[in-house]
């Protein structure tokens, strides 16, 4: 119900726009570009200058002067081309796949066409299965993540940070990551049953070991000639943490969040493949077993869409870090 | 050999003076030596040095590359430990990462996530109050010649630039002992010139010991109270003190003068034995080597 729901506002949101601030919001990404500040400015001094003055007022005096250092940028670097290029293999795909299932060049119960895809969608959202199914497993994901990427940090900074604590943690810690993942999944479920905890539990695992690896070796590899130089202006304990270590590791630590959120979901399907009564997991063994492959597609195509979104938000922050801290 | 302070130096540097200023401290070397463990086999870097530094002295330590300079100077900030002997400041054994001294290092060592400004602040003693420091530091980029790069990262900015932050750094903590790593190596003729001079401004502003690493011969003689000359001596490895020269009259001094030419030639001897020719029997180079060696 709510995925249907979603669909249909951002449609009528759109139909709905009057026409100039349609072409105001898709014109402000081309001449603008990403720096959302600026995209900002540029919106609201147009709402101040009000209705009449829209074609002189600073946006046209804007426009120009921003545009200039923008066009000795390569193609490849600049934010539209970016976006565009990102999209054109998925509409290709799509395209394809449209293709050859309407052809009957591959039967239906092998491949199901979009549209049947999208009809699934909306059936199971009418149901209101679609919108508990992938909210419970991004929850999931997001407990599970949580969980493990603080412990993971945690402990990376202790292994890594301090001899004693690598001492006593690293060989032990190491031994736990060398068990293949999928081996806890039976003692979960004997522990914790089939509920939330056991899938949440089996995900913080598997964002915990890529926090705890990449963070413990960031700071175990900090330049020392620039410890020492903190060392040697007084910083030490914790300041020295605060003005050496951590910003040199804030890049890693980003980039290990990024993994560990890719593992997650990666976990969060092993977990709910194998014991669970809702999410993207259950929604996957459930079609397989009745034979509804245009499911099949739909959840893995959430999941993509999903990771995906996920990963781009941290990602986001990532980039942002590496401007500042690298 | 105590240090004659300088006087009728320029305005500007007299502003940087500050009211905290610490007091220049002497040091002194007992026996000290120093020997690196590398490959299971002990090699000695240092033997057996004894030397005193008078407060508010200037001593350049030349000597050739890899004799031991740098760590020498890093014992007496107490980033390293001698194997034997010790080092005191002012009577008191160095501590270690001793916060009577401020190191200049031989590479730049700025964080590279920090402005060059910030960088500069991190030299102050810590809990400076904010708008004190703010005011240190802007006068210490100005006299480096850095205040239009306060806000540049250290990737923006050139070696040479880099260089004179790092030395910033190191003033900004006005320390009683001042260990200056080749701070001038990266510089091309002229800044360096501008920092020989401005490094004599500061120390005649604020005297301080100054124990100065070179590769440059003439810098060491220009600026210096006293030079020594590190080097092996006989087949034993470790480099001792081989040569002290006092250098005479006061600074400024007269680039061209025949003592000067005399000490010059001297020292350039002391490093050119060094530089093996006589041993592995390759004729002696005629000319004198012109810095960089
Ligand atoms: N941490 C270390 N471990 C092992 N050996 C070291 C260490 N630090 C320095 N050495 C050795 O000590 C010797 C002297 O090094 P040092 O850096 O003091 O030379 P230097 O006189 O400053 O040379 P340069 O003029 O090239 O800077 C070198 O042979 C070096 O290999
Ligand atoms: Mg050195």
């Amino acid at each position: 119900m709510s995925g249907t729901d979603a669909a249909k506002t951002t449609s009528t949101d759109r139909a709905g726009l009057p026409d100039g601030s349609v072409d105001r919001h898709f014109a402000a990404p081309v001449v603008v570009g990403r720096p959302t500040a600026a995209a900002g400015s540029y919106d609201e001094s147009g709402t101040d200058v009000g209705p009449d003055a829209k074609d002189t007022g600073p946006a046209a005096s804007v426009a120009p002067r921003s545009r200039e250092p923008r066009d000795r940028r390569p193609l490849t670097r600049r934010r539209w081309f970016v976006v565009v290029g990102g999209a054109l293999l998925p509409i290709a795909l799509l395209l394809v796949w449209q293709l050859v299932s309407t052809n009957g060049l591959v039967p239906v119960s092998q491949l199901p066409s979009p549209e049947m895809v999208w009809l699934a969608a909306i059936d199971l959202a009418q149901r209101g299965l679609l919108g508990q199914y992938v909210a419970i497993s991004t929850q999931r994901v997001l407990l599970g993540f949580a969980t493990g990427a603080a412990i993971g940090l945690a402990l990376g900074a202790v292994v890594g940070l301090s001899r004693l604590g690598d001492i006593l943690l690293a060989p032990t810690l190491g031994a736990i990551r060398a068990v293949p993942s999928l081996a806890w999944v039976p003692l979960l479920i004997l522990w914790f049953k089939i509920g939330e905890e056991s899938k949440i539990i089996l995900i913080a695992i598997g964002a915990f070991f890529p926090v705890y690896t990449i963070v413990a070796a960031a700071l175990r590899h900090v330049d020392r000639q620039l410890l020492e130089a903190g060392r040697a202006f007084g910083r030490h304990g914790i300041s020295l943490f605060a003005t050496v270590q951590l910003p040199a590791v804030v890049p890693s630590v980003l980039s290990a969040l990024r993994l560990a959120l890719a593992q997650s979901w990666l976990f969060l399907v092993a977990a709910e493949l194998i014991a669970s009564s809702m999410g993207l997991g259950f929604l996957l063994v459930d079609s397989g077993n009745n034979g509804r492959i245009d499911r099949i597609f739909l959840a893995i195509i959430l999941l993509a869409v999903l990771g995906k979104l996920t990963d781009a938000i941290i990602g986001l922050f990532e980039r942002r870090a590496i401007l500042r801290w690298a | 050999m105590t240090a004659t302070s300088v006087t009728g130096r320029q305005p500007t540097v007299r502003s940087a003076a500050r009211a905290d200023a610490t007091a220049a401290a002497p040091v002194a070397f007992r026996g000290v030596g120093r020997a690196f463990e590398s490959a299971g086999a002990v090699r000695p870097v240092l033997r057996d040095l004894d030397l005193d530094v008078a407060a508010g002295e200037i001593l350049a330590i030349l000597g050739p590359s890899g004799c031991g300079k740098s760590t020498l100077l890093r014992i007496a900030g107490g980033l390293d430990r001698p194997t034997s002997g010790e080092v005191a400041i002012d009577g008191t054994p160095v501590a270690p990462y001793d916060r009577r001294t401020g190191v200049g290092f031989q590479e730049p060592r700025l964080l590279p996530w920090r402005t060059i400004a910030k960088n500069v602040a991190l030299g102050l003693p810590r809990g400076t109050p904010r708008e004190t420091a703010r005011t240190q530091v802007a006068r210490l980029l100005e006299l480096v010649g850095l205040a239009d790069f306060a806000g540049h990262r250290p990737r923006e900015v050139s070696g040479g630039m880099a260089q004179r932050a790092s030395l910033a750094r190191a003033l900004a903590r006005n320390p009683g002992v001042l260990l200056l790593d080749e701070p001038f190596g990266a510089l091309d003729a002229l800044t360096r010139l501008k920092m020989q001079d401005l490094l004599l401004d500061v120390h005649a502003a604020e005297p301080t010991t100054v124990l100065l690493v070179t590769h440059d011969v003439d810098e060491a003689l220009q600026l210096a109270d006293r030079v020594i000359l590190l080097g092996a001596e006989g087949d034993e490895p470790g480099a001792v003190i081989r040569q002290t020269v006092v250098v005479p009259g006061r600074r400024p001094r007269d680039r061209g003068s025949a003592e000067l030419a005399e000490l010059r030639g001297r020292l350039l001897d002391g490093l050119g034995i060094d530089r093996h020719g006589v041993a592995r029997g390759v004729e002696t180079t005629t000319t004198i080597p012109h810095y960089p060696y």
